[in-house]
């Protein structure tokens, strides 16, 4: 029975074919949106949670409070060797080192840019820096080494995307904050734009350039042990600094956070967005609906005499509900598969650009099955909502009126 | 009309008063009308007289204002659109002068259609289907949609329809209304074959004494009152007295 009155459904929507494309398109524009989004931004999603399976879940960074999105530190908090010590002495931490990092103005043929400047540790307290950064595979030329002086390794984008008027290459002398640097290699392309325009110099040639004691770190980079939660050792490492510190609890001045921590807060704001955005593109998914109730309100009153014929026959109300339930569900379901292809389609357009053009493998448009699946029922439902009312009128027509009615 | 029989239908005393705004209209005045199993019977009368009101009643299409109808005994008057809707599918075979079938559906899944709201199987209906349509002699249409169908072959599909339930009684409003005299005859002569072999209760509708002559009783219908004279018009009709 269902299935014929699938059949009588259809058929009536293929036969008013312009109308039913004009319908559909609210309902088409809402899902294509709605696919296109969440396809990317899963793909976002899975990108930052094996960026930071690649970097370790076990991975800590201690660094002051207030620093800015982990890039400028307002507070004048300082960290120096003994939070080190106290941070590789605590239970459950298997090794930890300290990280300088600072803004450096690079000149290359008299052309003046700003980019942030990395020293990395080497030998024994670079082991964990080597260890995080896995994916910083010297692409041309070779990596900085123990004893490297005024020898700079550079971001892929400094060897092709015209960052001076001059790409510049390996033997180039280049200053930084105004001191002569022979640029020895530069690393693989990572993805994103702040860590390709990165300099790296040896964390020796740093605390020259930049003047900062030896015992001065911007932040600690720690790794737990592979046992133990992350977590736990964060409340740990928490908790010898407080002491070390000597600061109250709540007026803590570092922030512990472990990788995990990072990629949950990462991930729940960028849910909050998704959230937001999703919802921008239900309102096209509202009007589609009203789109379909208006048609099917149309389709009633076109109807009228066939629904007093089928009543004539033998058909109770219920089965003219159910018959233009799934005549706008049919409409909504259609709007719906149309919106997938087209919003997976615009999805991938934006990935193939965003890796073309960007050079970047952050946006890799995903499609979980459940979001296909997903959109194919919300859609059904939305056309069959819709068309609540329009059946229920349908239904209680009067077999002799709707006869008659012309 | 004092012969015993089962009644099939029968009226007793039913009013129907349409409002018009604050006036009532009443377009059935306490009609009473029995019909038997296996009769054919035609309901004549002018515009107005309430002849298409009766047939509304006696087909379950409508309640009356006021009075009982009987269905094999049942009295239908008071019954939910649902269970009319019920009792129209098995008891009744409706055929309407503009054929009224669905224009999106071929011949065959026209005379399907009152079987899917009995809940027929699927097989069951299109060899039901088949048979009747073969049986109104459109064995080789079965495939068209009404729109490729002359007016008679439509009416032929309709008939076929109103068969698919096996109802005990057919109800046929003006079915020649539309058609040339020359299908007008064979459309009553199928009608008249459905009662006669079949033993179908036909109930028909006409304004036309041509039509209403095919026959076994007239029922004269003046202001929603049945007259008495059916009997002298239905022999005067026979005798050849054409209007």
């Amino acid at each position: 029975m269902i299935w014929d009155f699938l059949k009588y459904g259809a058929g009536n929507i293929g036969k008013r074919r312009l109308r039913s494309w004009l319908t559909m398109i609210g309902i088409f524009v809402g899902i294509a949106a709605v696919v296109a989004l969440v396809s990317l931004g899963q793909g976002l999603t899975k990108y930052v949670d094996e960026e930071f399976a690649k970097l370790g879940r076990d991975k800590i960074i201690i660094q002051p409070k207030g620093t800015l999105g982990g890039v400028v530190s307002v507070g004048g908090v300082e960290i120096d060797d003994s939070d080190l010590r106290e941070v590789l002495g605590t239970k459950g931490v298997v090794d930890a080192t300290g990280m300088n990092y600072g803004t450096v103005k690079i000149e290359f043929n008299d052309q003046v840019r700003y980019y942030f400047n990395i020293g990395i540790p080497q030998g024994k307290e670079g082991k964990l820096v080597y260890e995080l950064f896995t994916s910083y595979d010297v692409e041309v030329g070779r990596n900085l080494k123990k004893g490297d002086k005024n020898k700079v390794v550079l971001g892929h984008y400094f060897l092709d995307r015209n960052l001076f008027e001059k790409n510049v290459k390996v033997g180039d002398k280049i200053l930084l904050n105004d001191e002569e640097f022979e640029v020895i290699g530069f690393y693989e392309i990572i993805g994103n734009p702040s860590d390709d325009t990165q300099t790296y110099i040896t964390r020796e040639a740093y605390l020259d350039l930049f003047d900062v004691e030896d015992d001065k770190y911007d932040y600690l980079l720690a790794k737990s042990d592979i046992s133990e939660e992350p977590e736990v050792v964060v409340d740990r490492i928490e908790e010898t600094l407080r002491k070390h510190r000597d600061k109250e609890e709540g007026s803590e001045d570092v922030d512990v956070v472990s990788f995990a921590q990072y990629a949950e807060v990462f991930k729940a704001v960028f849910n909050v967005v998704q959230v937001v955005i999703i919802g921008i593109a239900c309102i096209s998914l509202i009007v589609g609906g009203i789109g379909i109730m208006n048609t099917m309100f149309t389709a009633v009153l076109q109807r009228t005499q066939e629904i007093g014929i089928m009543k004539s026959v033998g058909a109770r109300n219920s089965d003219i509900m159910i018959l233009f339930l799934i005549e706008s569900g049919i409409l909504g379901l259609a709007g719906g598969a149309i919106g997938i292809i087209f919003g997976a389609s615009f999805a991938k357009l934006i990935e193939v650009f965003a890796t073309v053009a960007l050079e970047s493998t952050l946006l890799q448009a995903y499609f979980p099955p459940y979001l296909i699946v997903g959109s194919l029922v919300f859609s059904f439902v939305v056309g069959a909502l819709s068309g609540i009312i329009p059946a229920y009128r349908a239904s209680k027509l009067k077999p002799v009126d709707a006869l008659r009615y012309e | 009309m004092t012969k015993k029989c089962d009644f099939v239908i029968e009226l007793r005393d039913v009013w129907k008063i349409y409002k018009m705004g604050d006036v009532n209209v009443p377009a059935l005045r306490g009609l009473s009308l029995q019909i038997c199993k296996g009769d054919f019977v035609s309901i004549m009368g002018p515009s107005g007289s309430g002849k298409s009101t009766a047939m509304n009643m006696v087909g379950a299409l409508d309640v009356p204002t006021k009075g009982k109808i009987f269905l094999n005994g049942q009295n239908i008057a008071k019954l939910s659109e649902s269970d009319l809707a019920q009792i129209r599918g098995k008891t009744i075979g409706f055929i309407f002068q503009q054929f009224n079938l669905l224009p999106t559906l071929s011949a065959l899944e026209n005379v399907t259609l009152p079987m899917i709201f009995q809940g027929t199987p699927r097989e069951e209906r299109i060899e039901k289907a088949k048979q009747l349509l073969m049986m109104v002699g459109l064995g080789d249409r079965m495939h068209h949609k009404p729109s490729e169908l002359s007016g008679g072959q439509q009416q032929r599909v309709a008939i076929a329809r109103s068969l698919c339930n096996d109802p005990e009684v057919i109800l046929a409003d003006e079915p020649t209304g539309n058609l040339d005299s020359k299908t007008g005859n064979e459309i009553m002569a199928l009608l008249g074959g459905l009662n006669r072999d079949q033993g179908k209760t036909v109930i028909m509708v006409t304004h036309d004494a041509n039509v209403a002559k095919h026959a076994d009783r007239v029922e004269l219908l003046k202001d929603g009152q049945v007259k008495k004279d059916g009997h002298a018009m239905l022999r005067k009709l026979r005798r050849g007295v054409k209007k």
